[in-house]
């Protein structure tokens, strides 16, 4: 009887380990989620992208584009996107290209208008500053889970603003990542991911002697066409104060982009349609 | 300046004389900039006396108008020279384009450039503007337009960019009052220059075809058309009193293909030079056949510092025919004529301060030319470069060696709009 009832326990025990394994998520699930939900979501995305590079001196510098990005193939896989800029004025008519593959190099290419050019450029390094700011590549377009080490290292409810409703705070993950690979810029990023939409909230970068250095916050989410999207945005660089703001507008979801968008004829001649 | 005022109104008069078609445009827009360009001698005074390769002030106005399918542009200079003490306009671009969903046409002047190269063109065979180049002023000079017709079609399985030009343009090489220069048979004062007529016979036709293959962009090329160097051709070897300058038949057939390789991009293009007029490479005044190859590596090697190399060869056809019929006095080119490049840039404070050097280095001429700059985003509106053009070495005919008096340094200024 007695051997019978351990054995018991020790299946009861099982079930319940087993249980609790099928509802909780690993932190590398949690920050997958978070991948879709940031970088994602839709079958394709459009928005107007305004940046301003803010010195510490308080002096402003604006980066304006349209960003046009377009899924192919499932969730985390292979992206392209379409990028068209209005400012700063020497740049105007430019346009970007990306073919961002995971676990691979991006394929990049740049259309000079002055000389009627198309240039592939140099793209290994995805911790690059994008067009200046204070966001690299990947924070505009992801960055491999599969790059760092992720654990969840507590739960706990983050400000009342970001929230879609405005209201209340939100119940985070906080998750630790730490890069696989040494040479990277941070030797680990706390993130706060909501644990509704999975959206990251708050992010801090800290540097080899521990020391933060860098910080993301998501200062604005709205809900469009059902998908919760951080339309503004802050990345600070705490160690030489220089900041960039992000604001998204015209945001939208599922807007039929064609595959033919991402080609050197349309990098050439944009279609009104897509970049107004 | 009350010049320049005038020829600014001018201008502003021409752009709106094209406005009222366009009244009806979705959108118009039009943008620009203001620039000052300076370009002083560093080793000697030019043959002219003067001390500047270049002294500008410019404006340009750039207006795009779109209704529907149609689409038009124009790109309009005025500007006060000093080193020619004129003002003068010129339409750098004027096109209008249709597009539809499997193909689309430009018509007008526009520039274009294909290939690989940086600095170094084998399948562009569009004008340049090598005056613009050696003289320090914004790299988008180095392009001219061509007067023409582009049809684009683009079947799923490759990209055609068709160019039909009606009207020949030459390059643009210094002047000899300002540059110093090799010039052959240097006593003959009268000269002549033939461009080729505009008829149908000498309509330049080229051709691009371009596709994604396995990752990598590859790209076929045809021109058939005319060099856009002048060959000389005196009235007597021995005695010459007349000398007329005229522009060889020349096809070219070439191929391309650029990907990720080596974490960087491997470029890879070749053409070869028919020299139509000269096939057995006899004709002692015309070009020989060619064969011209570039292999270009490109790669960053930490966060905004990239490096870039090219290596570049011109290999003449039919070479012992060259040097049997070459007329004595005249320098020998050699068999192989091979420029190797290095371009390095650093980008600083996000982006806005930029320090480049780019150098081509000949292999077997022995010359070289060197382009260091620094360019600075004062804000979103101003920048300003400054750098210099700096050749030397080889020998006295060949392509930078004979350039060797005339290094400079540049300012470019520019309020962009």
């Amino acid at each position: 009887m007695i051997k019978n009832f351990s054995v018991l326990c020790v299946l009861m025990s099982v079930l319940c380990l087993m249980s609790f394994h099928a509802f909780a998520l690993t932190g590398e699930e949690v920050v997958k989620k978070s991948q879709e939900a940031f970088f994602y979501q839709g079958k394709d995305f459009k928005a107007r992208v305004i940046m301003k590079l803010i010195s510490k001196g308080g002096q402003e510098r604006t980066r304006e584009l349209t960003m046009l990005r377009k899924n192919f193939g499932e969730l985390g896989g292979e992206q392209k996107f379409f990028m068209y800029f209005f400012q700063p004025a020497d740049v105007k008519d430019m346009t970007f290209m990306v073919y961002k593959y995971p676990a691979k190099d991006d394929d990049r290419w740049l259309f000079v208008p002055a000389i009627n050019m198309v240039r592939r450029i140099a793209a290994q390094d995805k911790r690059s500053s994008f067009v200046g700011s204070d966001f690299t590549y990947e924070d505009v377009s992801g960055r491999d889970v599969e790059d760092d080490t992720h654990t969840i290292v507590k739960e706990e409810k983050v400000g009342a603003s970001p929230a879609p409703s405005g209201a209340g705070a939100s119940d985070c993950y906080v998750i630790k990542s730490v890069p696989k690979a040494a040479d990277v810029d941070y030797s680990y990023k706390i993130s706060w991911i909501d644990k509704g939409n999975f959206l990251p909230l708050k992010e801090e970068y800290y540097d080899r002697r521990g020391e933060l250095y860098r910080a993301f916050t998501a200062d604005e989410i709205k809900t469009i066409k059902g998908f919760p999207t951080v339309t503004k945005r802050i990345m600070k660089n705490l160690q030489n104060g220089h900041m960039t703001e992000t604001v998204f507008t015209k945001a939208d979801y599922n807007i039929g982009i064609e595959d033919s968008l991402f080609s050197e004829r349309f990098l050439k001649a944009p279609p009104r349609k897509w970049i107004e | 300046m009350s010049k320049m005022v005038g020829f600014i109104f001018f201008v502003a008069i021409f752009m709106l004389c094209f406005l009222p078609p366009y009244l009806e445009a979705d959108d118009i827009s039009v943008h620009g900039f203001l620039q000052g360009n300076y370009s002083a001698d560093l080793d000697r005074s030019n043959p002219d006396g003067g001390d500047f390769k270049w002294a500008e002030e410019r404006v340009q106005l750039k207006l795009d108008a779109n209704k529907e399918a149609f689409h038009l542009f124009l790109k309009t200079d005025a500007f006060y020279d000093h080193v020619e003490e004129e003002a003068e306009t010129e339409l750098r671009e004027g096109y209008s384009d249709f597009t539809t969903s499997k193909w689309d046409l430009r018509i007008g002047r526009q520039v274009i450039t294909w290939g690989l190269g940086d600095l170094i063109f084998i399948n562009d065979i569009f004008p340049k503007d090598y005056e613009a180049f050696f003289s320090g002023r914004p790299m988008e000079y180095l392009k001219k337009g061509v007067d023409g017709i582009k049809i684009g079609m683009y079947p799923s399985f490759v990209s055609t960019e068709l160019v039909i030009i009606p009207f020949f343009e030459p390059n643009v090489y210094p002047q000899d009052n300002s540059f110093y220069m090799f010039a052959p048979m240097p006593t003959v004062a009268n000269r002549v220059e033939e461009e080729p007529k505009s008829k149908v016979d000498n309509t330049e036709i080229a051709l691009r075809l371009y596709r994604d293959a396995a990752g990598f962009d590859g790209s076929l090329y045809f021109y058939r058309g005319f060099f856009r160097q002048p060959s000389m051709l005196p009235d007597s070897m021995s005695a010459p009193s007349r000398i007329v300058l005229f522009y060889s038949v020349l096809s070219v057939y070439g191929a391309s293909i650029q990907g990720r390789l080596l974490d960087g991009i491997m470029s890879l293009e070749g053409g070869y030079y028919d020299s139509r007029q000269d096939r057995d490479g006899t004709e002692p005044m015309t070009p020989n056949s060619q064969t011209r190859f570039l292999v270009g590596y490109q790669r960053q090697i930490w966060e905004d510092f990239t490096m870039a190399f090219q290596y570049y060869g011109e290999y003449m056809s039919d070479y012992s025919g060259y040097e049997k019929n070459l007329p004595s006095g005249f320098p020998k080119e050699r068999k192989l004529h091979d420029i190797f490049t290095v371009r390095l840039t650093q980008f600083l404070r996000h982006q806005t301060l930029r320090l480049s050097f780019f150098s081509f280095w000949s292999l077997s001429d022995g010359d070289y030319m060197l382009v260091p700059e620094i360019k600075y985003n004062f804000s979103d509106h101003v920048w300003a470069a400054v750098g210099a053009n700096v050749f030397g070495s080889g020998e006295d005919w060949s392509q930078f060696g004979q350039l060797d008096k005339n290094d400079n340094i540049y300012l470019q200024l520019r309020y962009e709009f």
